[in-house]
């Protein structure tokens, strides 16, 4: 007769391969089987769609539509930003993790404000609207001070005796977003400088709180795979689209109108528009002829 | 519909939904622990277990089953990793490291699913669906096991016995979990979750571009990540994954799932102590905290307080377009205030009070309505030290349930409760004190502590959802949290058994007219200012360094 703890540990382990059989192997392919029927099994093998016959991808998955250089193709409308892998990688989904006070930029990697700055700016060129946001400089990076000097009880600086645009380069940028900061003139910031020592102080200026490029397309999704985005930042791209492919923008709108989802039964998550399969009746309707 | 009404009528309807199922599914399990009747198939199961169904085990041996059950599958799931590569649906993958295997190994076996690993670049599909996705099943059915045992405890008189661990864990997982995995998980694959075997094949973009559609079978694994409050992702991106959570309707399916069996307990709960209303005062508890936290988390999200945000105009970085800002608040409430880790958009760059509140949840002792199982018993602990405290203002010997709190009872549950501030305090000052714990912050000040506070709050409640920015596949945090894990799970639990042996051990005393009723309004509030009061004098001053330093200015 065994010792008690090692029956205990033996009727452990008869259990857990019991289990393993029965809910690792029997279950996951009983739920396989049922997901064959029809109706079920094109979204259990992940949706696929194709194009004369060729996969081009999954309408569950987002894609980028940009050349080899990554810029945007102007004739499909674009995806949002992405941080899966180099763009919308889906052997590597993630998100981007930066927090909400993420505004300055180290050596190795913008801060998500200066990144948020530059797509909304890069976002606001290829649409032809303004790219300008709170907090961002004209050249799109995060409007931020490291202001130097004594500190008042409140944590402020009164009485600065440095000011630097931590964003902003000597070499990058001519002049900094600031000529001058309480009356002290604003430098640019040096590499191998550090500013750590100075108070963060992010400058909001004077762009509308509602800015023309919508808050998805500057912002990454949690998956990095998104494959939708949100009915303002499609009808932003409308007119660009419409022109690349040489139509009315009415008629790129009414595709845009059959690609879009309302909130499941009314109340759940929010409208959306499914960029690939928009993109793909897009290039059926309207082809364009060779390379743009 | 706008977005604030929208999401009203969402979380609405959840309540609901949970209130329309509280009694039958309730009342079903109350059927399932409570009966004598075996069927076949688990008298063949038992028989190859090797154990006497009938046979009742003291708590002593109770807490020995769970802990060899839970030994063993760590072990197992240990060596799975480290020998995947030479086993079928590996696709490629080599051996799982070994601190990463441990790290796993504990954080699924303790319902937690903290993941350090990348799924769709670390693990093959059969780890995932025989190993990862097993211990999903049954660490969820311990957990019910655990809770089943206490309430036992309260309902028995001058008895020295809990039941049998081994039939409660076939039944838990067979007559309950099982076939409401199975349903759920059709319902997933109808909203676009993935379920082949499938390696993941290379197709060219409409744009030009290479994309790998990648494969496994998501859905099984999907709805047990949820019904079990385990919360680990068949792919890194979690339920944030179009393939993991499709639709605006998964979403709300998962928020259900993660919360069903958690409210549901407290009905069960009700009928085997022979008292349903207090099973309504439990359950009212939970609730009230809950709504409160989910109101509170989305309202911080919606208003976007932060410099990133006012310059975004929303607090949209890390979600999902499909789900928008407040679903996603809702999904981040339920998923900390159960033990479910899961994520449908990213904490890290949640809003400052946003993220805060993420955090505030697991602190609670996630008791919410909290894990499987582990929910109420993390509960009961929080009822039996409220009574505690109302005898003592009123100089009287603190009765629950016709038991009498005395010093051995009150011992163990304040044992029980100190476990998990002992281990995130603890933990988080190593890590701040040490060069390998800082180099894995990615955020710097204020929120890189709110990442190391976040990651050993998150393992030490056995939640698994993280502020993912913070680099974790090292030795160090691998080593660190999984002993969290470890101790976070285990150590409350055989204070919860040995509660519940002494409990189970007096007769009952008769109420008096100086009992305090546990079944009113009176007692739930009460109830709910010891739970928040201790997590905000326990909490507070770690709090004050992370998310409140970075949250509060103008």
């Amino acid at each position: 007769m065994l010792p008690t703890w090692i029956r205990h540990h033996l009727a452990a382990l008869r259990a857990l391969l019991l289990f393993t059989v029965l809910l690792g192997v029997v279950y996951p392919l009983a739920v396989f089987a049922v997901g064959r029927v029809p109706g079920l099994a094109a979204k259990a093998d992940g949706s696929v769609v194709t194009v004369e016959g060729r996969v081009v991808g999954s309408s569950s998955l987002g894609q980028s539509f940009t050349d080899a250089d990554g810029k945007p193709l102007r004739q499909y409308f674009q995806s949002r930003p992405s941080n899966a892998g180099d763009g919308y990688d889906p052997t590597a989904s993630s998100a981007g993790n930066l927090g909400p006070e993420s505004v300055v930029d180290s050596t190795e990697a913008p801060s998500l404000l200066t990144q948020v700055c530059a797509r909304s700016k890069a976002v606001g060129e290829l649409e032809g609207v303004s790219g300008a946001r709170p907090f961002c400089t004209p050249g799109g990076v995060g409007a931020v001070l490291a202001v130097f000097g004594d500190r008042a009880k409140d944590g402020t600086v009164p009485r600065p005796t440095r000011v630097v645009s931590v964003n902003e380069q000597e070499g990058v940028a001519k002049a900094p977003f600031a000529a001058t900061y309480r009356g002290v003139r604003v430098e640019l910031a040096r590499v191998g400088e550090d500013y750590a020592k100075g108070l963060v102080v992010p400058i909001k200026g004077d762009a509308p709180a509602r800015p023309a490029v919508p808050a998805d397309a500057v912002t990454a999704s949690g998956s990095g795979l998104d494959p939708h985005i949100s009915p303002e930042y499609a009808a932003l791209q409308i007119k660009r689209v419409a022109q690349a492919r040489r139509v009315a923008p009415a008629q790129v709108a009414a595709l845009v109108r059959n690609n879009r989802t309302g909130r499941a039964l009314g109340f759940m998550g929010e409208p959306a528009v499914n960029v690939l399969t928009l993109n793909i009746a897009l290039d059926r309707r309207f082809p364009v002829n060779g390379a743009d | 519909m706008s977005n604030d009404v929208a999401g009203i009528v969402f979380v609405g309807s959840l309540v609901l939904a949970l209130a329309v199922v509280y009694r039958p599914l309730g009342d079903h399990m109350y059927r399932v622990y409570a009966g004598t009747r075996h069927a076949r198939v688990e008298r063949v199961l038992y028989r190859l277990i090797g154990v006497r169904p009938d046979a009742e085990q003291g708590w002593a041996a109770y807490a020995r089953s769970v802990l060899a059950f839970s030994a063993v599958g760590i072990l197992f799931l240990y060596l799975f990793q480290r020998v995947q590569q030479w086993l079928l649906l590996s696709l490629g993958f080599d051996a799982v490291k070994p601190d990463q295997a441990w790290n796993t190994a504990v954080s699924f076996v303790t319902n937690t699913n903290w993941q350090s690993y990348s799924g769709e670049s670390t693990m093959g599909h059969l780890v995932q669906m025989a190993g990862l996705a097993v211990q999903n099943f049954v660490s969820a059915a311990v957990g019910m096991c655990v809770a089943i045992a206490l309430v036992r405890g309260f309902a028995r008189r001058k008895s020295a016995q809990l039941g049998n661990f081994w039939v409660d864990l076939v039944r838990g997982t067979l007559r309950i979990l099982l076939p409401i995995a199975f349903v759920g998980a059709v319902l997933l694959i109808a909203g676009g979750v993935v379920q082949n075997f499938g390696g993941g094949d290379v197709v060219r973009g409409l744009g030009g571009g290479q994309q790998v559609i990648p494969g496994g079978p998501v859905a099984s694994q999907e709805v047990i990540k949820v019904l079990g409050t385990n919360g680990g992702g068949f792919y890194n991106a979690n339920s944030a994954h179009p393939f993991e959570n499709g639709t605006a309707w998964t979403n709300w399916l998962q928020i259900f799932l993660i919360l069903l069996i958690p409210f549901s307990l407290c009905r069960t709960f009700g009928r085997m102590v022979g008292q349903n209303r207090q099973g309504y005062a439990i359950a009212a508890v939970m609730g009230v905290i809950a709504l409160v936290s989910v109101g509170l988390t989305a309202v911080f999200q919606a208003l976007h307080h932060g410099t990133v945000p006012v310059a975004v105009g929303a607090a949209t970085e890390g979600v999902e377009a499909r789900f928008g800002v407040v679903d996603s608040a809702v999904f981040a409430a339920a998923t900390t205030l159960t033990s479910t880790g899961a994520v449908d958009s990213f904490h890290d760059s949640y809003t400052s009070l946003g993220g805060m509140m993420t955090m505030i949840n697991m602190m609670l002792g996630e008791v919410a309505p909290g894990g499987t199982g582990s929910g109420l018993y993390g509960m009961l602990v929080l009822a039996v030290l409220t009574v505690f405290v109302a005898g003592l203002m009123v100089g009287r010997t603190p009765e629950y349930l016709g038991k009498k709190i005395g010093a051995r009872e009150v011992k163990l549950a304040a044992a029980c409760f100190l476990v998990t501030p002992l281990l995130v305090l603890t933990g988080t000052a190593a890590a701040m004190a040490t060069e390998s714990g800082r180099a894995g912050m990615l955020n710097d000040g204020a929120h890189g502590f709110s990442e190391v506070l976040y990651a050993f709050t998150s393992a030490s409640n056995n939640n698994g959802s993280a502020f993912a920015g913070l680099t974790v596949n090292t030795v160090w945090y691998d080593t660190a949290l999984g002993l969290c894990m470890a101790l976070g799970r285990f150590l409350p639990i055989v204070f919860v058994l040995a509660l519940a042996g002494s409990l189970a051990r007096q007769g009952h005393a008769p109420a008096s007219e100086g009992t305090l009723p546990t079944h009113r309004p009176q007692f739930v509030g009460m109830v709910v200012g010891v739970t928040v009061v201790l997590v905000a004098l326990t909490f507070l001053p770690a709090l004050a360094l992370g998310p409140l330093a970075e949250g509060i200015h103008s």
